[in-house]
């Protein structure tokens, strides 16, 4: 079972200097395939063979790198989940979004979809794989984690509440070996065609600090992403739940 | 019968001490190649022994003459007694010249006698303190075996019991000092210790010279290992150098990590590094332990990794790189060399730099500064100084070398404090800006030769772009790096510490200085200007011109204590008893001086972290500025500037 472990990784961007370099949660997904399956975990990447900076993920002590051969603006999709399907892969972990390209996130719910396959956001942990099914940790807000059985193969997406990736180092990195494979390039339609522009900021609620104590406030710094004036509603006919709801549309201003 | 058994006694000896010879030479060979010149420098070894290395021993007076007597008087006996007792040669002159030396050799086995009846804590025991005894033993026997030779007493004098005492002391003395020196007793220093002076792997040390750049790894040659990790990858003059200790402890004296309780000895190092390349266990170490660590616990041979075995890796980063064992030891071994060559094997093999070392090394690949900042800002210090760049000016005299310092806004004080100095002074300066890289000191210090080559070779390629007289900075390892380690990527630059740059401009009368107002000063040699470069002078000479009488501590000039910045040592942060920079502001408190000197981002911010009340931290750069008097204001005729188009 333990190899066929993938973990999927892209090229980084630091965020300051925005030079390449290996992507955060991509080498979370690499630090996590690498304590549950060793030296047996695949890792492999869908783009140029020649950047430098794939051999950073090499650093960690992978004897081997699978690249699937393609230009900038090629749909990474089909080729990997047509790679995965092949390779008989049976737990595929990815960072949660690149930090480059589109980095519109989708990939692992786009993949999961074409795979058919479960997916699980925000895994923390693994905790055993045993005939067939896994027991895993997913990472929710504010530190809490909820206890989820899935059945293989199945597919994950890591964030910051994964374990921390070990160093890359300069022997590994130089000594392992990028494997090209050869693939149907598919163009991007939807990425190449469409107009980039920078995003603009969204503007920032002024923040009231209501808090009156010292412990207020300690929540309210921690605080992370909590709906806040939620209501729980129960035993209620269907009518009044709509209308609930319904009023709720209004106030926000998303129903006029 | 003493005429039959003494030569037998001693050809047997001597025997065996050259068969222990080639045992412990095959032991050094398992060593890896270096290239030194074999037969010059052992024609050069006496020199280097009689001059550098008594240079280093005369600091301590009394063991000085103790150990010239001893060796004189032992290598005088040794020979003659060979000739005389050996080969039967037995004129009186002979034996006069023999019983003299010996007799020279006696006395300094005395002194050596006493300095051991209540030795320091540096010293070693077991062995070594049966050593003076020994050497007693060895002078007294064939002092009195001479006797006769010499026509002072007649030949049968005292009879067999005298003869048959007489040749168990004369065994005692060959054992310890013919057949221990080669089979691994205290006599062990005097043989390996002629050699080590003699296939030094810094032959440039000798005769006032100074070589302290780390040597670069050859990362283009795939077979070679990334540093060491086992004994066998060192050198083999590297193996021979740790096999010239004796033991005495200066290292651990002067060691701040030792001071701070951090688990790190040097002796004990090298001494590990003993055992390493003979094979063993630590347990018969005579020493002080690595703090908090027992010995006995620890073990390894020529073929076994070194970390985790022989030695923990925490002992290897807990160096400061601070250089003052290299610079007390007297048998001129090089342990930060030792140190960094093990370092890298950790960092470029095991990626295992502790703590945020990982995070400083990807910082400084992708941001080229160590704390991840954006590379556009490197010169926002200066914003409104209107700093003349390197870029647009093609070429200049000085080029002013900022450093990561840039990025800390404390350090940005000192810069601005220079720039101002060097308008003042009316400098043809400029900056690279953002051209400019970390020169990779820290990254090197961290066994990150990869980065530090990355980097190196890149600020060389930027800087054989311009053109410029020389280069100055504010950063002593800045200035040691570009200074002393960037010549073997082919960067030869003439590089000046602001001290001595300062020092010069004020030999010149360029500055217009008042007088430092303020109360008593102290100041702090940085371990990169003084141990590493020799200057000591310079920033004396320009507080002294600000009228300032610097009251020196007690560890001052080469015996300058470490401010804990150094090597990479803030980044792995291993944790000790107390914290090296405390110590050294006691040394500053010590003087009772009210502001202490300094000239290193590292050591400001090191002192300036001990907590208040304390002297107050500046540099010579801001002390400079501060008494600098305006020259009478021109009447400014209000500048007209085109307005500028705004996007």
């Amino acid at each position: 079972m333990t190899n066929t472990v993938f973990s999927l990784v892209s090229i980084g961007a630091h965020p300051t200097s925005g030079r390449p370099r290996r992507a955060e949660q991509d080498a979370r997904a690499v630090e996590l395939g690498l304590q549950l399956a060793g030296d047996k975990l695949q890792v492999l990447h869908a783009g140029n063979i020649a950047e430098p900076t794939l051999r950073s993920y090499l650093g960690m002590g992978l004897p081997q790198l699978q690249v699937l051969e393609q230009l900038a603006g090629s749909d990474a999709l089909p080729v990997l989940s047509e790679y995965l399907r092949d390779a008989g892969a049976q737990v595929v972990l990815t960072g949660s979004q690149a930090e480059t390209g589109e980095g519109s996130g989708m990939l692992p719910f786009l993949l999961a979809e074409q795979l058919g396959w479960p997916l699980i956001v925000g895994l923390a942990q693994v905790e055993s794989i045993d005939a067939g099914v896994a027991l895993v940790l997913q990472a929710l807000p504010r530190g809490q984690r909820r206890r989820l059985k899935v059945r293989l193969p199945f597919l994950a997406t890591v964030d910051n509440a994964a374990p921390k990736p070990r160093q890359s180092a300069y022997g590994p990195a130089q000594r392992g070996e990028l494997a090209a494979h050869e693939v149907e390039v598919e163009h991007d339609e939807l990425f190449t065609g469409a107009l980039l522009q920078p995003a603009k900021p969204r503007p920032k609620r002024l923040k009231v600090i209501k808090a009156k104590s010292g412990a207020d406030r300690m929540k309210a710094a921690t605080a992370k992403a909590s709906g806040g004036g939620g209501q729980v509603l129960k035993g209620l006919s269907p009518e009044a739940g709509a209308e609930a709801i319904l009023k709720l549309l209004v106030e926000e201003g998303v129903v006029r | 019968m003493l005429n039959t058994l003494l030569p037998i006694l001693l050809f047997a000896a001597l025997g065996l001490a050259v068969l222990g010879a080639l045992r412990r030479v095959n032991m050094w060979r398992r060593g890896r190649s270096s290239k030194v010149d074999l037969l010059g420098g052992l024609l050069a070894m006496p020199k280097r022994y009689m001059v550098d290395l008594h240079h280093v021993v005369a600091r301590d007076k009394y063991i000085a003459n103790t150990h010239v007597a001893t060796a004189l008087g032992f290598v005088l006996s040794a020979l003659l007694a060979i000739v005389v007792h050996g080969f039967g040669l037995q004129s009186r002159i002979l034996g006069y010249a023999l019983l003299l030396a010996s007799t020279l050799m006696f006395v300094g086995a005395i002194f050596m006698y006493l300095r051991r009846r209540n030795p320091p804590a540096r010293l070693s025991k077991g062995p070594w303190m049966r050593l003076p005894k020994s050497l007693m033993a060895f002078s007294v026997s064939f002092f009195l075996v001479t006797l006769p030779v010499a026509g002072i007493l007649p030949a049968d004098f005292g009879g067999w019991l005298l003869a048959a005492l007489l040749s168990v002391g004369v065994l005692w003395g060959v054992s310890e000092m013919f057949f221990g020196m080669t089979w691994g007793g205290p006599m062990k220093h005097a043989f390996a210790g002629a050699l080590h002076l003699a296939w030094h792997r810094r032959a440039e040390r000798f005769g006032g010279g100074r070589s302290t750049g780390l040597k670069p790894l050859d990362l283009s040659d795939k077979t070679a290992p990334l540093g060491v990790e086992k004994p066998k990858d060192f050198t083999w003059n590297q193996l021979l150098g740790f096999d010239a200790c004796v033991q005495c402890g200066k290292c651990e004296a002067a060691c701040p990590a030792f001071a701070a309780g951090q688990p790190l000895n040097p002796k004990k190092l090298i001494q590990d590094m003993v055992v390493g390349l003979a094979g063993g266990t630590d347990a018969k170490f005579a020493g002080s332990p690595y703090p908090g660590k027992p010995v006995g616990e620890h073990g390894g041979n020529p073929h076994q990794p070194i970390v985790n075995g022989l030695v923990d890796a925490e002992t290897l980063w807990s160096c400061t790189t601070c250089r003052a064992c290299v610079e007390e030891c007297p048998m001129m071994i090089e342990h930060v060399d030792a140190i960094v060559d093990m370092r890298r094997h950790l960092t470029l093999e095991k990626g295992a730099t502790p703590n945020k070392g990982a995070e400083v090394l990807e910082n400084l690949i992708a941001t080229d500064n160590p704390g991840g900042f954006a590379p556009g800002g490197r010169l926002n210090w200066a914003a409104d100084l209107n700093l003349p760049l390197l870029s647009d000016k093609g070429s200049c005299d000085v080029l002013f070398w900022v450093g990561d310092g840039a990025f800390d806004m404390r350090n940005q004080r000192t810069l601005r404090a220079f720039v101002k100095v060097l308008k003042a002074a009316g400098v043809d300066f400029a900056v690279l800006g953002l051209e400019e890289r970390d020169s990779g000191d820290v990254a090197r210090r961290l066994g990150d030769e990869a980065t530090f080559q990355l980097l190196a070779t890149r600020n060389i390629q930027t800087l054989a772009k311009y053109s410029f007289k020389r280069i100055v900075t504010c950063d002593p390892h800045s200035f040691h790096v570009l200074k002393n380690e960037y010549g073997a990527f082919n960067g030869n630059y003439r590089v000046q510490h602001h001290s001595t740059f300062m020092a010069e401009l004020i030999g010149e009368g360029a500055l217009n200085l008042g007088q430092y107002k303020g109360n008593s000063v102290t100041y702090h040699d940085p371990c990169y200007l003084g141990r590493y470069n020799g200057e000591y002078e310079a920033p004396r000479q320009v507080l002294q011109a600000l009228g300032i009488e610097v009251k020196e501590m007690q560890r001052s000039g080469f015996r300058s204590r470490c401010c804990g910045g150094g090597g990479g040592a803030p980044i792995t942060d291993i944790p000790g008893k107390q914290r090296i920079p405390d110590m050294r502001m006691d040394d500053i408190r010590e003087t009772g001086a009210e502001l202490v000197a300094v000239g290193c981002p590292q050591c400001t911010a090191m002192l300036e972290g001990v907590v208040e009340p304390r002297p107050l931290i500046k540099d010579i750069a801001e002390l400079v500025a501060d008494a600098l008097l305006e020259d009478p204001a021109p009447a400014k005729a209000p500048l007209k500037r085109e307005p500028a188009e705004v996007h």
